[in-house]
């Protein structure tokens, strides 16, 4: 397949009163069309600002992002992110959020009915229409973020970006929405880079996990290819022998190799690699 | 039995209930009962105090003389309207005499001149408050959004509102008037001086509020929205209207109750000192006057002036509640 993202040789460097900080060194990431990518590190690494650097809401210090073979310099649609905090507009009902979008996207390609019937198809594919008519502060945190992919979904990006999507979820409906993320890119098989503190989540989602080293000066410290047939089943892979190595991998990676020494203390560490995988 | 059964049905303790049920009265009766205690203690303070100051005018008026004055001001007010009616009639029939002697005879019609009643003043002033507001909320809203958006802009205006903001009303007054009258000149005029003087006077004295939340209010404006319009891509005008607009509804709806409260109080002051119609003058006319009704009228006017401050206040947070999506901030 083809590389249709490019993330080359990206340096941020933040001006700050106490001086320059370098947050990323020479971050450097091929993408393929239809590539699931995971991106997990310790928080604070700098996963957010890669992401912000591919939407263009940063500019990188050094390298850039090529989209296409076109090198993108301003944030667009075709990048569509969604937010950690949903982010959707509090004066909107979803169904007015998701119209926002795509009266933007699609305003001389659709015709109202078009418009109409694919904003009502997007909020069927997160399983919300029945909320269509309710304001953000009137349903719950998943439903909210089930509305900002669904928001993300209706501008149809070349390339989805999803920074900590279900980070501030409880650990039931998290796995719900991993579940219904699963389904939909079944269906879609869209481009999606990730960001996740979830081992987890990284392994069952993702076609490979991108796990970056600690901060200052970040960068790519390992990526972990993944293996495993879809569709995915968080039970059954329970058991499944490379699944549980790939897991491994990961925590290895983030308790040993890259272990925050002052926020995690060591006795931990070791306890969660059987038991926990969160990370931040 | 019966009790044992009513027992049963109310569940554990009746006693419980039954304070539940006290608590629930007591709250209502609460809510209604502490402002009229608190209203029966000022009367009682006010009457008390009122006559032991004597002054020049005879005693200050205590509640029983504003009571007299409410209902002397509201008769003045319909004798003078059935003098103006009367007026009309035999002017009407003065015309019609004229004509029916004399068919050519072009009919004269002249207006009635009387004297501006207590609530014709009322109205005056309320017109002109809500005017003046108007006019300084369709300036400062445009411009403070303009002001949110534009750092620069930021600092090239701010020293000019730090400077111009904590002006008296009082100070713009006799500009403001020089500058109608030499600039408003019209042989026939829509609205009268004095009306532009005042209206005038209370933009520039309440526009500073509003101007300074709604930047605050943009400025403030949570960065998510602002990513989510830019990843859309929305051109500048839909990020205005779609986005920046609504973000700041709250804020700007703190700057007009500000504001609308300001430019109450700046409108009588300006009334009193320029004799512009109004409850400002109606004030400064009868402390003029000095007659024995004069403090009792003054003071119903102050109740008046108080009263008509709390309702605009009350119809502005009515107005944030119906318009705001953030119904945290509409709560007082
Ligand atoms: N606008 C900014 N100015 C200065 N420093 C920043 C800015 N944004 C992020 N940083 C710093 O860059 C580092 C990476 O941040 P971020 O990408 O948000 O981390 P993560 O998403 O992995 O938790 C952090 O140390 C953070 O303090
Ligand atoms: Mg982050």
């Amino acid at each position: 397949m083809s590389i249709i993202l490019d993330i080359s040789k990206v340096d941020m460097v933040f001006p700050t009163p106490k001086g320059d900080f370098t947050a990323l060194k020479g971050v450097d990431l091929q993408i393929k069309k239809g590539e699931f990518i995971s991106l997990i590190g310790h928080s604070g690494c700098g996963k957010s600002t890669v992401l912000n650097i591919v939407a263009c809401i940063h500019k990188a210090t050094m390298g850039g992002v090529i989209l296409n073979n076109k090198e993108v310099t301003e944030p667009g649609p075709e990048r569509a992110v969604v937010f950690q905090n949903h982010s959707l507009l509090p004066w909107l009902t979803a169904y007015q959020n998701i119209e926002l979008a795509v009266k933007q996207v699609f305003k001389n390609k659709m015709s109202k009915t078009e418009m109409k019937e694919w904003i009502e198809h997007n909020l069927r594919l997160v399983h919300m229409d029945h909320a269509r008519d309710k304001r953000p502060d009137e349903i719950s945190g998943g439903m909210k973020q089930r509305i900002g992919i669904a928001r993300a979904l209706a501008m149809k990006p070349e390339i989805l970006l999803m920074d900590e999507p279900f980070g501030a979820l409880d650990a039931l409906t998290r796995a719900h929405m991993q579940d219904s993320l699963m389904e939909i890119q079944q269906k879609l098989n869209n481009t999606v880079i990730m960001i996740t503190h979830d081992v987890d989540e990284a392994v069952l989602l993702s076609d490979r996990i991108v796990m970056m080293t600690n901060g200052p000066a970040a960068t790519i410290g390992e990526i972990l290819d993944v293996n495993l047939p879809h569709p995915r089943n968080r039970l059954a892979l329970a058991e499944d022998v490379e699944y549980n190595r790939l897991r491994s991998a990961v925590l290895t990676f983030l308790y040993e190799k890259q272990r925050k020494v002052e926020v995690i203390p060591k006795v931990e560490a070791t306890e969660s690699k059987q038991k926990t995988s969160d990370v931040a | 039995m019966t009790a044992l059964m009513s027992k049963k049905i109310v569940g554990i303790a009746p006693m419980n209930r039954n304070k539940m049920i006290m608590s629930f009265i007591a709250e209502k009766t609460q809510a209604l009962i502490l402002p009229l205690v608190g209203i029966c203690c000022f009367m009682l303070l006010w009457s008390f105090t009122a006559s032991s100051i004597d002054t020049s005018l005879g005693k200050f008026p205590g509640p029983s003389a504003v009571a007299t004055q409410v209902v002397n001001l509201i008769d003045e007010h319909n004798a003078e309207r059935n003098k103006e009616d009367a007026f009309y009639i035999r002017q009407d029939q003065r015309n019609e005499m004229r004509q029916a002697k004399d068919p050519s005879y072009q009919a004269k019609v002249r207006a009635y001149t009387g004297k501006e009643t207590f609530l014709d003043q009322i109205v005056t002033s309320v017109v002109t408050v809500l005017s003046g507001f108007l006019l300084a909320a369709v300036i400062a809203i445009p411009l403070g959004i303009a002001i949110g958006l534009s750092k620069n802009l930021n600092t090239a205006i701010n020293p000019i509102i730090q400077i111009f903001k904590p002006v008296s009303p009082l100070a713009w007054l006799p500009l403001v008037t020089m500058v109608v009258s030499a600039v408003y000149v019209s042989p026939e005029p829509m609205f009268a001086k004095s009306f532009i003087t005042s209206l005038i006077t209370v933009t520039l004295c309440s526009i500073w509020p509003m101007v300074i939340n709604t930047s605050f209010g943009v400025v403030s404006m949570n960065q998510d929205w602002v990513n989510v319009s830019q990843v859309l891509s929305l051109p500048k005008l839909v990020h205005i209207q779609k986005i920046v607009l609504p973000a700041s509804i709250p804020a700007i709806f703190t700057g007009m109750r500000m504001s609308l409260g300001i430019a109450w109080m700046v409108l009588i002051a300006a009334e009193m000192l320029a004799q512009n119609p109004g409850l400002g003058k109606f004030v400064w006319d009868e402390f003029q006057n000095g007659s024995s009704q004069s403090l009792s009228r003054i003071m119903t006017a102050v109740f008046v002036i108080g009263l008509i401050g709390y309702l605009l206040d009350l119809a502005m947070l009515q107005l944030q509640r119906a318009l705001s999506w953030d119904k945290s901030s509409a709560q007082r």
